[in-house]
């Protein structure tokens, strides 16, 4: 049984969730600065307050499962990114504490105080994340099994690029979170909101996928592309990917612009999360099997098979017990938000 | 490798763990006490009981945040800072950090929501489930983050590679290593008797302040019983920590007591001062005699002389810790019998000078807590792995111009959010109880959320 494998695709699984969870409610973080007044701003946190903690606690796995299953590409990339981890972190603190602060804070500077913390921590987290995936995607300079480069090697325009387009991703989620879980004029703010967004996240997907594609020749490889010719065979294996993305952009395109009130409020979120899921296929396709691109792979950097073999173990029996719970409080919570829901003692 | 990178580093972590801890120690006492505040109202069905938890359960919240976002830090610090510790140890110690995830923080997390926000979703048999769930969930946490520190501290069940890195050649040894048993009783203790003092502190606070109501007499009741009765208790544990760590960091010991010969018999030192140049702990007041009482069978007991100046963890810290920490503790077994005292003549109610003691007494826990780990942390120096890894040889290859930069950027993020947080805890403590139960014309209860709990209520002191 190949472990090392296994793990790659538990903690790549892990790391999606985190994308797709936190990722909502972060872009309803972004879009709470958007709203038009106090009620409508209740309305927005009151939709992710029962669940934040839970969609983080991905980000935790994420950290703490490669921390684990892959020590040597964890002690690789977080001093390589030393900067956007940190800025991340504390947009993070800023951001998790104002769901609470917010509501206690009497005074009116402090409420705007922490309903500013509030959207710009979740503004900030979502670049430094992007920016992170960034300078992921286009290599880390690796000598021996130490990160050998500088400082502030992940910030060029293509991170910058790469943070644009997840911030346009979380956006698009979080404005289709709040088409589900609202109504009225919010709803309406809403749909406008992820109009905008998806127009974005078109554009971006399509900006990053050809940038990705001149990063390494092994990427152009995989995919039998390169910016003047095509390898039909190869591109032909790969091409249900993108494909899924035009289609599913069609159709949110359609719930969204052309009968918006025809289709159940349900469906551009799950439609936006299928397009999320494509574009992370796309990305596991360019890059596997490295998890230090372009320099260590899953297999060079996993810990010892004892250790490996010890947390499947506890994988197997509790991911699905998480899942399942998951699954629960999200259906506790499912439907409108009221906003005499949220407890704010 | 850079010397002042490392030197940031320790400050930075030793800066933001600290302040973690400040926060599991308080929800892991409050969690427990809001599940036998609901617990006992199920039970007895009386409505103290429902108002008791439905107060405690903000500040909770407040507490339980800032504890998360906080915990999102720690578990990035490895990486960050300590890559090489990271890289060495992960394939022992990441397996356990990995079980915290999979079996604490997914159950806290999710049942926090239902917790919070589920009063009027779920029944209140499952409510109170999910009040368990969280408690549990808290001490899991505790078992498993200790484990991996008390691996740290007094490493067992491994081997190192021809890369230097560490494997487990026995998980059983590793996860119940030598040190952990003690360290998870005293550490599960302290966070009990850490919420005791704040619980204490605030039903106090109401009194001087004249909003004391029926519940405040309870919580008193309920916080005083349980520092007479734990803290003795914490006294026994830390002894046993005591007898661990001597046998197994015999320096740690050395310098939590200010030894610096080695003798067979050793004093216990009650105030003194280490001076490392010196070699000796000069203005010493000293009980002579006393160590065959505390380590039982001890001979030739280590005095930090025995150990190269290069093995030795900085005397100073650890030994000032060690009497703040057991300082605070008896502080705290004082004010638990004084209001133990109190409640017997009946006069818990009435503003005292126990009750001004007992305001600043609630941060006696949290004293106590932070410097117990600066013992234990502190005298494991110069070792990340007792034996194994030195605290130099674990440090990333980052510059010390971004580990300023973080470090600056936490400090003043916490400065702001610690600020911010104590003082809306500290409101709602001193509001009470008068707001916390809908007029009596409502059906037997109403939980936070229902359209009589104000939405946005601010938590104000005063009408
Ligand atoms: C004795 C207990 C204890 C100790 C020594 C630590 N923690 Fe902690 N931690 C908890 C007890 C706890 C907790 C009780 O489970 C918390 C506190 C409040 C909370 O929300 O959960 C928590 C939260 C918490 C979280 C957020 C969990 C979530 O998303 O829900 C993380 C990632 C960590 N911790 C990680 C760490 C690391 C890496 C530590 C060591 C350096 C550490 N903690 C020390
Ligand atoms: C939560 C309570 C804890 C507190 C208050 C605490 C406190 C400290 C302090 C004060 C230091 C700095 C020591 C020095 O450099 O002189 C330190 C270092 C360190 N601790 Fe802890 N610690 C705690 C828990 C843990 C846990 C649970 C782990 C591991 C699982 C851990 C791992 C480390 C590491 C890796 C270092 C850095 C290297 C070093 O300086 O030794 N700590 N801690
Ligand atoms: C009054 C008698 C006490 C004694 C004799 C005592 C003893 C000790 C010892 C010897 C250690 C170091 C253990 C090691 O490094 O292996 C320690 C650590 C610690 N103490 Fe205490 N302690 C006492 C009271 C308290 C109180 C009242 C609290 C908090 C409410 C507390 C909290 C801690 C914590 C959090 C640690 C670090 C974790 C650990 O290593 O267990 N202690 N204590």
């Amino acid at each position: 049984m190949d472990l090392a494998l296994i793990w790659a695709f538990l903690i790549a699984l892990a790391v999606m969730l985190y994308v797709l969870l936190d990722g909502f409610d972060l872009g309803v973080g972004i879009l709470f600065g958007f709203a038009a007044d106090d009620q409508e701003r209740n309305t927005i946190t009151a939709s992710v307050e029962p669940v934040w903690d839970g969609n983080e606690t991905w980000l935790v796995l994420g950290g703490g499962g490669l921390l684990a299953a892959f020590p040597l590409a964890y002690a690789i990339l977080m001093p390589a990114f030393y900067i956007p981890v940190t800025i991340m972190l504390a947009a993070l603190i800023f951001r998790g504490v104002a769901f609470e602060f917010r509501h206690k804070a009497v005074r009116s500077t402090t409420r705007l105080f922490w309903n500013g913390a509030f959207a710009g921590g979740s503004l900030a987290a979502t670049l430094a994340q992007g920016l992170i995936l960034g300078g992921f995607v286009q290599g880390v300079a690796v000598e021996g099994d130490q990160f050998a480069g500088g400082a502030f090697d992940w910030l060029t325009p293509f991170s910058i690029l790469v943070a644009a387009s997840v911030m346009c991703g979380y956006v698009l989620l979080g404005a289709c979170w709040l088409i589900l879980k609202t109504e009225d004029r919010l709803q309406g703010d809403a749909r406008k909101w992820a109009r905008r967004a998806l127009i974005a996240v078109a554009l971006a997907m399509a900006a990053v996928s050809l940038a990705t594609l001149s990063i390494d020749p092994r990427v152009t490889e995989r995919w039998g592309v390169s910016m003047s010719a095509i390898n039909l065979a190869k591109f032909w294996k790969v091409a249900p990917v993108p494909a899924a993305a035009a289609g599913l952009i069609f159709l949110l395109w359609r719930d969204l612009f052309r009968n918006p009130e025809g289709a159940p409020d349900w469906r551009p979120f799950a439609l936006a999360a299928g397009l999320f899921l494509t574009g992370y296929l796309g990305l596991a396709i360019s890059l596997f099997p490295y998890n230090v691109p372009f320099a260590k792979s899953v297999w060079e950097t996993a810990a010892r098979d004892n250790a490996l073999g010890l947390m499947l173990a506890g994988a197997v029996v509790m991911l699905p017990v998480i899942l399942g719970y998951t699954l629960y409080v999200y259906r506790l919570f499912w439907g409108k938000v009221r906003v005499g829901d949220g407890y704010h003692g | 490798m850079d010397l002042d990178a490392l030197l940031l580093s320790r400050l930075q972590f030793a800066f933001v763990v600290a302040f973690h801890i400040l926060f599991p120690a308080f929800t892991i006492g409050l969690a427990a006490f809001l599940a036998v505040c609901e617990g006992l109202w199920l039970w007895t069905k009386r409505e103290i009981f429902l108002r008791l938890y439905l107060h405690w359960v903000k500040i909770f919240a407040l507490a339980f945040a800032m504890g998360v976002v906080s915990g999102v830090v720690m578990s990035y610090q490895f990486g960050t800072n300590w890559s090489v510790f990271a890289d060495k140890a992960g394939s022992v110690i990441g397996p356990l950090l990995a079980y915290e995830v999979l079996t604490a923080f997914f159950l806290e997390a999710s049942f926090l929501g239902v917790m919070l926000f589920g009063w009027k979703r779920v029944g209140r048999g499952l409510h109170f489930f999910a009040t368990c769930a969280v408690a549990v969930g808290t001490t899991i946490s505790a078992f498993w983050i200790l484990s991996a520190n008390s691996w740290m501290q007094t490493p067992a069940g491994f081997a190192i590679d021809e890369a230097g890195r560490f494997y487990a050649t026995n998980w059983v040894e590793v996860i119940f290593n030598p040190s952990f048993p003690s360290r998870l009783v005293h550490m599960l203790l302290a966070a009990y008797i850490t919420t005791a003092a704040a619980v204490l502190a605030a039903g106090a606070a109401q009194v001087i302040v004249r909003r004391t109501a029926d519940p405040t007499i309870a919580q008193m009741k309920m916080a005083a019983g349980t520092l007479a009765l734990l803290m003795p208790l914490q006294i026994i544990a830390g002894h046993w920590s005591g007898e661990i760590a001597h046998e197994h960091q015999p320096a740690k010991i050395a310098a939590m007591e200010g030894w610096w010969e080695t003798k067979d018999v050793q004093p216990t030192i009650i105030f003194g001062m280490p001076d490392e140049e010196a070699g000796e702990t000069k203005f010493k007041i000293e009980i002579p005699g006393t160590s065959p009482y505390l380590f039982a069978g001890g001979k030739a007991l280590k005095g930090l002389n025995e150990f190269h100046p290069d093995d030795r963890p900085p005397v100073f810290v650890v030994f000032w810790g060690f009497r703040v920490m057991v300082g605070a503790g008896l502080g705290m077994l004082g004010l638990g019998v004084w209001a133990l005292v109190l409640w017997h003549a009946g006069r818990l109610g009435k503003p005292s000078l126990f009750h001004y003691l007992a305001v600043p007494g609630g941060a006696l826990g949290f004293i106590a807590v932070v410097t117990g780990w600066i013992v234990a942390e502190v005298g494991r120096q110069p070792y990340t792995v007792y034996g194994a890894l030195r605290t130099s040889e674990s440090v990333a290859p980052v510059e010390a111009g971004p580990v300023a930069f973080s470090l600056a950027l936490f400090m003043i993020v916490y400065a702001i959010v610690f600020t911010a947080g104590a003082v809306y805890m500290a409101r709602v403590a001193l509001r009470g109880f008068d707001d916390a139960l809908p007029p009596a014309s409502d059906k037997a209860w109403r939980a936070p959320g229902t359209p009589l709990a104000a939405v946005d209520e601010p938590a104000e002191t005063t009408a």
